[in-house]
């Protein structure tokens, strides 16, 4: 290692600071999700290894025929999918419907990557929203995890829901057959698309248990926007709000001279969370940017407006409306607009059901993370009021929830109706059962609001279907505008994305606006890719123990900065390096043992001191010529200048940082010249 | 009976009145005093006016010998010291003295004293420290401006060194002070001219008069100046010269100028193109030069080329406004305006471009392309403004020809396509377009006004699928922005109005009913649309469509076989007040053409008759005023086309409304009222204008009853009790427009003889004095029930033609007399100074 910078006093302790240059080392992303905004990403620094989120992946289940609540006489009545030779070996494990195939089975989801490196050694996980941790029960019940996750209350609470409704909706339809046949690589190859292309499909997983979430959430450690936590003394990290979800995170990544800031759905509109955190992202050397909004298109609010219109178009007409929906998230936000519009639409006295096996508790949960809200919503507390209006709704009876489509529901159930209920693949759920209930009148209408899959490839084992669908899918998350003014904002030094974000949407490839644009270019990543962040890691903290530090006899070489030359042990522990005092010069040995210990000991030469400064060259020669050197002859160089004394045969060169003293075997002239030279230059 | 009202001098403020006279010495001592302060600089500003009247109705010197206390003021703030003088008091005096000076005996007068070289001249003001306040600086201008109308005044303003001044107040740094200077500049430049006008303009240089000769010697200096701004003012001085000035001498101006002018062009970048812009447009919109060639249009036509499309777009557009422009200067003007739409159709395109103009544009295109794919703003900038400047043109007598109607149809369908996503080109210029323009509500609402505009050329009807599938993408784009919405409504009604059909078809042509019947669906949604201002434009356009094509069997169909009646009707409940105005002026319209039967025959609650109902409800109990004016007027709409429900039983219709609308806090509401009797009145007594030969009577209006029954029912619907009300109502229109309709009705019943004649009995008595408190605002008691003996005595006993003319003079006449400004200054003062006693 070499100094770089003059010591410091540190301005908080006595103790003196040093910052050393390290040997350069990389930092490495591993990319284990290729999905963009379910995204799961283990960063390397520092000696640390941190995952960062654990989506998952569910669009898989788009391939597995629904599971009906109340058995369904169409469902099982679907032909067997044969060969085109007609041979028809799996036709128990693969129907037909429609033109397209579908998996008849529980359907399984795609993890993320788990053989690009040794999950076992993940040290903490980062969680940055309730959606983004659905893997979680994978990762920490089944790779020998021992570490802890990092996650927000709200991210908790409301992840808990979104894990026990998937649980609940998957355990409570319990299927006999588990097709696998259809997943050997030979006959795979043979199926027709979408089945051929699904990758990786022998890594896909059956949903989790009860018992291994309630594990997996154990191990999570709560903390609150801007807590520093210290891992191992070598890094600390913060949540930061994002603005998207109750609760939602980036989180910061920090040393002492290194800050990767992670960014993970996020959002810049104003509706419940509390505002983004953008101040604390700036000055980032590496800033990893995923959770984008995947409708980079669609308006919001025009999204919102486009779904109670059509909403009171349908009930006014005596239809149904269905809305596929996670429990939590946007629902609020849709529940909030439509108390303000039914009202204004004269929809006073259609109900309103929203059904899932957490309905109860996400409705009274987003009433009690006051702290998580919005400022608007914050303040309401003080009236007290409740911050989310849809506890009026549910007062008035305008809104009324239930854990499933039996019990109380079916002695409540009047139509015309609006039923918001989940899942949004449209493959397991109370949704299941409207589908099959309405689907064949075209007064009733679907309208999908939730981002994360396909509308049309979640209708496709409904076909034929007679009821209207309703496209208006709400994503807050920033779009292209968006990240192009945040990344003016943060000026980080390098963006990490997923190559998604690299290139415009296949869909509409002449849309350039429609990427990242950035410079220098964003690096890309994708699913089980190894990067090399571009960026090394040059300086480390080092302390100076206080007796060390007394006995520094500084010089100041230039107005301001002042050098000391330190002979020191360098003790590092914790991640923490400390310079002490070295021992006492050994005293004279009298056994092995200690002869040992000054072993350990380095030689502490008598130094020669430093030289600091440089020559003015008329001055050095006029100084030459009061000592009798009477030819002195200067001539320039590119570098500096060189002296010649011609009668002596001697050249002096100077340079920037050396000068040589040549002369042919006359030591005396040469010590003589090298004191003349010495006395322009300062020495400590 | 008499309804006296305060009157006044009918020439107020012409003549100084003895009494005005007396108050001025208060007033000019006041203003003399430094220690009185006047707050208000309107009264200041409303005395100069009022002395501007004064002195141009008689003579300055007459004035001013007859109230020397004006000259005294004047000598006053000379006499003060410099830093006593009140900015606001030494720039009226100043202003004052210019208004005197503007009559040359005045201002000989005011010379002799030495008073007008000591205001303006360089020992003045000019030297003081108020001088650094603009007030004083625009007053001096002002002041100057008015005294320089006669020679007397133009040789002072050479001797007094003010145009040195005057130049170099054209840059100060406040605006006005700057405008004013080069306006006073041209002034003085004319009036020099004025008195040389006798004579032909001389081309030798020599021959400008003096002040003439200095203006034109700083304006050239200036034009060779390399500052933007000195060239930027002389710039200035010439277009308001050649705008204002259109004697020949301008002609010989230019002839000394034009090579200067010509020399900037040389520069790169061009120094104050702007104002060059306006220079060239000033020059050759003047119609001195209409015949002669002056090398002004050679010029215009390198300024075309050498600009950047933003700035050549409004000299293009100018250019093309000049009737006598060359054309071949007009053609190349016109591409330069089409260059961008030209690109964009370019850059979109799928197949090679259509042939005609997009080949030969191409001079400047790359500075276009450059233009439009530089920057987001540069390209949504670029296009607003050429899609303004076509949308000016395309109107005009005097726009190109052949006016490429096509085209920019087909490049406003572009734009739009391209603002809503949906358009995608395969040229990488087109991709950046994409992205530059998608969602930009700018360019939006730009394009749909020109697209609108576009609906009246010939020759669309053919590009109609086109233009009908871009307008429905946009209403039904859920992105679609409210304001982006009401401009695609109103582009929409349009394009279905104006369309034209081929000469084959009869009704609505081929298109318009294919589009209806995809439009009504999306109009359904719009209706729904949580957004106000959505559900609002929506409702206007439906009220649009259904009056021109109620009648129109295709639209019927559609209408009624869709949800929109029904829907409309509920809107009727809006939670806001604009649309529930929108939803009556709907369902008036569509009611009065039939059109609710759909909802009737479905078994709907609300029938035709409940639609009076629900209205009547929203006229008796809306809490905003808007609903209730828009059920006033549909209902006196009904009245005169005789809608079904009104002819039913119309005096019941016309009390009941009556009775409500006479309570309506909201004055246009009783306004509407009286219009609801007017229509009522002609219906039952015939038209209000017996004497025009050419009236025609409308079949459907009864024909007159005997005089006698009508006043009887009259009384009996309490109708007089609410027009007597309204004559004195304390909003003024209302009043008129019940003393309008008594005259009318005095002026029918005069020829009266069924009734007696009524003496002095104790009911007329009794009427007149309920009327007499009403006057006075005690209006609680009713009029009970008249006879019409009663009324036509009351009617016979007022001064309605009095009261007519009363109540047509402003309701502030009395206070705007000189006698009460004076005395507001006055009395200002004197509160200032309690003020001041009480501080201490």
């Amino acid at each position: 290692s070499s100094w770089r910078r003059a010591a410091e006093i540190g301005p908080e302790d006595a103790s003196w600071r040093l910052i050393l240059n390290t040997v350069t080392s990389n930092m490495k992303l591993y990319c284990l999700s290729g999905h963009p905004t379910l995204p799961c990403n283990i960063l390397k620094f520092k000696s640390t290894t941190i995952m960062l989120d654990c989506g998952l992946d569910m669009t898989s289940t788009l391939n597995f025929l629904p599971l009906p609540l109340v058995q369904s006489p169409r469902l099982c009545n679907l032909p067997g999918w044969s060969l085109k030779d007609g041979n028809a070996f799996l036709d128990k494990e693969l129907k037909e419907c429609s033109g397209h195939v579908f998996v008849d089975s529980v359907p399984e989801f795609c993890l993320p990557e788990t053989e690009l490196i040794d999950l076992s050694t993940v040290d903490v996980i980062l969680i940055s929203n309730y959606h983004c941790m659905m893997a979680l029960p994978y990762i920490t019940e089944h790779t020998g995890f021992t570490g802890t996750v990092y996650a927000t209350e709200p991210t908790v609470q409301i992840g808990r829901l979104l894990m026990e409704e998937l649980v609940n909706f998957i355990e409570r339809v319990p299927k006999a057959q588990s097709a696998s046949l259809w997943k050997n690589k030979d006959i795979q190859r043979l199926l027709p698309s979408p089945l051929k292309d699904a990758v990786e499909v022998s890594t896909w997983r059956r949903c989790y248990t009860m018992q291994e979430v309630n594990s997996a959430l154990s191990k999570i450690q709560l903390v609150g926007y801007s807590q520093k936590i210290e891992l191992f003394g070598a890094v600390q990290v913060t949540p930061l709000s994002s603005g998207y979800a109750l609760g939602s995170s980036n989180w910061i990544i920090q040393s002492h001279y290194e800050k990767v800031s992670y960014v993970s759905g996020s959002s810049l509109l104003t509706t419940h969370p509390q505002p983004m955190d953008q101040a604390s992202l700036k000055n980032s050397d590496v800033l990893v940017l995923t959770g984008l909004t995947q409708i980079p298109t669609a308006n919001p609010d025009g999204m919102v407006g486009e779904f109670c219109s059509n909403l009171a178009l349908t009930v006014r007409n005596g239809g149904n409306v269905l809305v596929p929906c996670y429990p939590s998230g946007v629902i609020y936000d849709l529940l909030e607009c439509l108390y303000q519009y039914i009202d204004s639409a004269g929809l006073s006295s259609i109900p309103f059901y929203f059904i899932s096996p957490v309905a109860n508790s996400s409705l009274e949960f987003s009433q009690i993370f006051a702290e998580w809200l919005c400022h608007n919503k914050q303040s309401k507390v003080y009236l007290p009021e409740p911050p989310f209006p849809h506890a009026e709704l549910i007062q008035t009876n305008k809104l009324k929830h239930y854990p499933s489509i039996h019990g109380d529901f079916s002695n409540d159930f009047r139509q015309p109706c609006v039923v918001f209920t989940g899942h949004p693949s449209l493959r397991f759920g109370d949704v299941v059962h409207f589908m099959e209930l309405w689907g064949k009148s075209s007064l009733n209408t679907v309208i999908f609001t939730e981002p994360d899959f396909s509308y049309l490839e979640a209708l496709a084992p409904y076909q034929p279907l007679a009821m209207k669908c309703i496209y208006c899918p709400i994503d807050t998350r920033l779009n292209f505008i968006q990240v192009s003014k945040l990344l003016k904002e943060v000026q980080p030094l390098h963006v990490v994305c997923p190559e998604q974000y690299t290139q415009p949407p296949p869909a509409q490839s002449h849309r350039m606006d429609l990427m990242i644009d950035c410079q220098p270019p964003p690096m890309s990543y994708r699913r089980a890719e190894v990067l090399a962040l571009p960026f090394k890691r040059r300086y480390e903290k080092i302390e100076i123990m206080p007796e060390l530090a007394d006995s520094l006899v500084p010089m100041e070489i230039k107005p301001g900065i002042s050098l000391a030359t330190v002979s020191a042990v360098l003790h590092t522990k914790d991640n923490k390096h400390v310079l002490q005092p070295p021992p006492r010069p050994a005293q004279p040995t009298s056994g092995k043992k200690r002869k040992r210990v000054s072993d350990d000991v380095p030689d502490c030469k008598v130094l020669k001191p430093l030289l600091s400064g440089s020559i003015p060259v008329e001055q050095f020669v006029q100084t030459l010529e009061k000592h009798g050197f009477s030819d002195v002859k200067v001539e320039d160089t590119a570098k500096g200048h060189i002296v010649l004394l011609q009668e002596a045969e001697t050249l002096i060169q100077i340079e920037e940082d050396s000068t040589h003293i040549i002369c042919d075997s006359d030591e005396m002239l040469r010590v003589r010249l090298r004191d003349l030279v010495l006395k322009f230059l300062q020495k400590f | 009976m008499r309804f006296s009202h305060v009157s006044c001098a009918e020439n107020c403020g012409l003549i100084m009145d003895p009494e005005c006279s007396r108050l001025l010495p208060a007033l000019c001592a006041v203003l003399a005093d430094p220690s009185q302060a006047v707050a208000d600089d309107t009264c200041l500003e409303k005395l100069l006016d009022w002395f501007k009247t004064v002195t141009e109705a008689g003579s300055s010197l007459l004035l001013l010998q007859e109230n020397p206390c004006l000259v005294d003021l004047l000598s006053h703030v000379l006499d003060l010291k410099p830093q006593d003088v009140s900015p606001r008091v030494l720039s009226f005096s100043l202003c004052l003295a210019g208004t005197f000076a503007a009559q040359e005996d005045c201002f000989e007068y005011l010379q002799q004293g030495q008073l007008l070289l000591g205001l303006f001249g360089e020992a003045g003001p000019l030297s003081w420290a108020a001088w650094s306040v603009p007030t004083v600086r625009s007053g001096w201008i002002r002041g100057l401006r008015s005294l320089a109308r006669h020679p007397s005044g133009l040789h002072f303003l050479g001797d007094s060194g003010a145009l040195d001044a005057l130049f170099s107040l054209q840059g100060d740094s406040s605006l006005f002070v700057a405008s004013a200077a080069s306006q006073l500049l041209v002034h003085v430049l004319a009036l020099s001219m004025q008195g040389k006008a006798a004579g032909s303009p001389s081309p030798q240089g020599s021959a400008w008069p003096t002040c003439a000769q200095k203006i034109v010697d700083h304006v050239e200096a200036c034009l060779c100046s390399t500052a933007a701004p000195q060239v930027t003012q002389a710039l200035n001085v010439l277009t308001t010269t050649f705008g204002r000035c259109h004697s020949p001498w301008t002609e010989v101006l230019w002839g000394q100028l034009s090579p200067l002018v010509a020399h900037l062009l040389e520069s790169d970048p061009i120094p104050a193109a702007h104002s060059l812009v306006d220079l060239l447009l000033s020059v050759a919109r003047s119609p001195v030069f209409a015949s002669a060639d002056c090398g002004l249009w050679e010029t215009m036509a390198r300024m075309l080329s050498c600009l950047s499309p933003t700035q050549a777009g409004p000299l293009a557009l100018g250019t093309l406004k000049v009737q006598h422009c060359p054309q071949a200067l007009k053609s190349q003007a016109f591409k330069i305006l089409l260059q961008p739409l030209v690109c964009i159709l370019r850059a979109t395109a799928q197949a090679p471009g259509p042939p005609g103009l997009l080949d030969e544009t191409t001079e400047g295109g790359s500075m276009t392309v450059d233009t439009l794919l530089s920057s987001k703003s540069a390209c949504v900038g670029l296009l607003c403004q050429t899609l303004a400047h076509l949308e000016e043109l395309q109107p005009l007598p005097q726009r190109p020809l052949p006016w490429p109607q096509t085209l920019l149809v087909e490049a406003a369908v572009i734009v739009l396509q391209l603002c809503d996503g949906l358009a995608a080109p395969s040229s990488s210029e087109g991709g950046r377009l994409c992205g530059a323009l998608a969602g930009c509500v700018r360019v939006q609402r730009a394009a749909l006004d020109f697209l609108g505009t576009l609906s009246q050329g010939t020759s669309s009807w053919e590009l109609m699928p086109q233009v009908f599938a871009v307008l429905l993408e946009t209403l039904e784009s859920p992105a679609s922005s409210p304001t982006v919405l009401k401009k695609a409504f109103q582009a929409t009604l349009r394009w279905l109005l104006d369309s034209p059909s081929p000469p084959t078809c009869l009704n609505l042509g081929p298109h318009a009913p294919l589009f209806l019947k995809e439009l009504f669906p999306v109009l359904q949604k719009r209706l729904c649309s949580p957004c106000w201002e959505v559900r609002d434009s929506a409702l206007e356009f439906l009220t649009h469509l259904t009056a021109c094509w109620g009648g129109e069997a295709d639209f019927r169909e559609v209408l009624l076989a869709s949800e929109v009646p029904k829907l409309t009707w509920q809107l009727l409940r809006d939670p806001e007040s604009y649309v529930r105005a929108s939803a009556v002026t709907a369902m008036g319209q569509l009611s009065s053409q039939g059109l609710q039967a759909a909802s009737e025959s479905s078994g709907h609650p609300e029938g035709q008759q409940g639609l009076v109902g629900e209205l009547l409800h929203i006229l008796s109990v809306d809490s905003e005023g808007f609903p209730r004016r828009a059920v006033a007027r549909v209902f006196t709409e009904w009245l005169r086309d005789s809608h079904a429900d009104v002819t039913r039983d119309t005096q019941w219709f016309v009390a009941t409304v009556l009775q409500m609308v006479s309570r309506d806090l909201d004055w246009e509401v009783r306004a509407q009222g009286l219009e609801l009797v007017q229509v009522f009145l002609a219906q039952t007594l015939g038209q209000p204008n017996p004497n025009c030969p050419y009236a025609v009577t409308l079949p459907k209006v009864t024909p007159p009853s005997p005089l006698p029954e009508v006043l009887r029912t009259l009384c009996q619907l309490h109708i007089f009790d609410f027009v007597f009300r309204a004559l004195f109502d304390c909003d003024r229109p209302v009043a008129q427009k019940a003393c309008d309709l008594l005259l009318f009705l005095k002026d029918k019943t005069a020829p009266c003889r069924g009734l007696q004649e009524p003496g002095d009995s104790s009911d007329v008595t009794s009427v007149e004095a309920t009327l007499q408190r009403w006057q006075a605002g005690e209006q609680g008691e009713p009029l009970g029930n008249l006879e019409p003996e009663e009324v036509l005595a009351a009617l016979r006993s007022m001064d309605l033609k009095g009261l007519q003319s009363r109540l047509a003079e402003s309701s502030d006449h009395v206070e705007k007399s000189p006698q009460s400004l004076l005395q507001d200054v006055l009395a200002t003062v004197a509160v200032l100074e309690e003020n001041v006693a009480d501080c201490y």
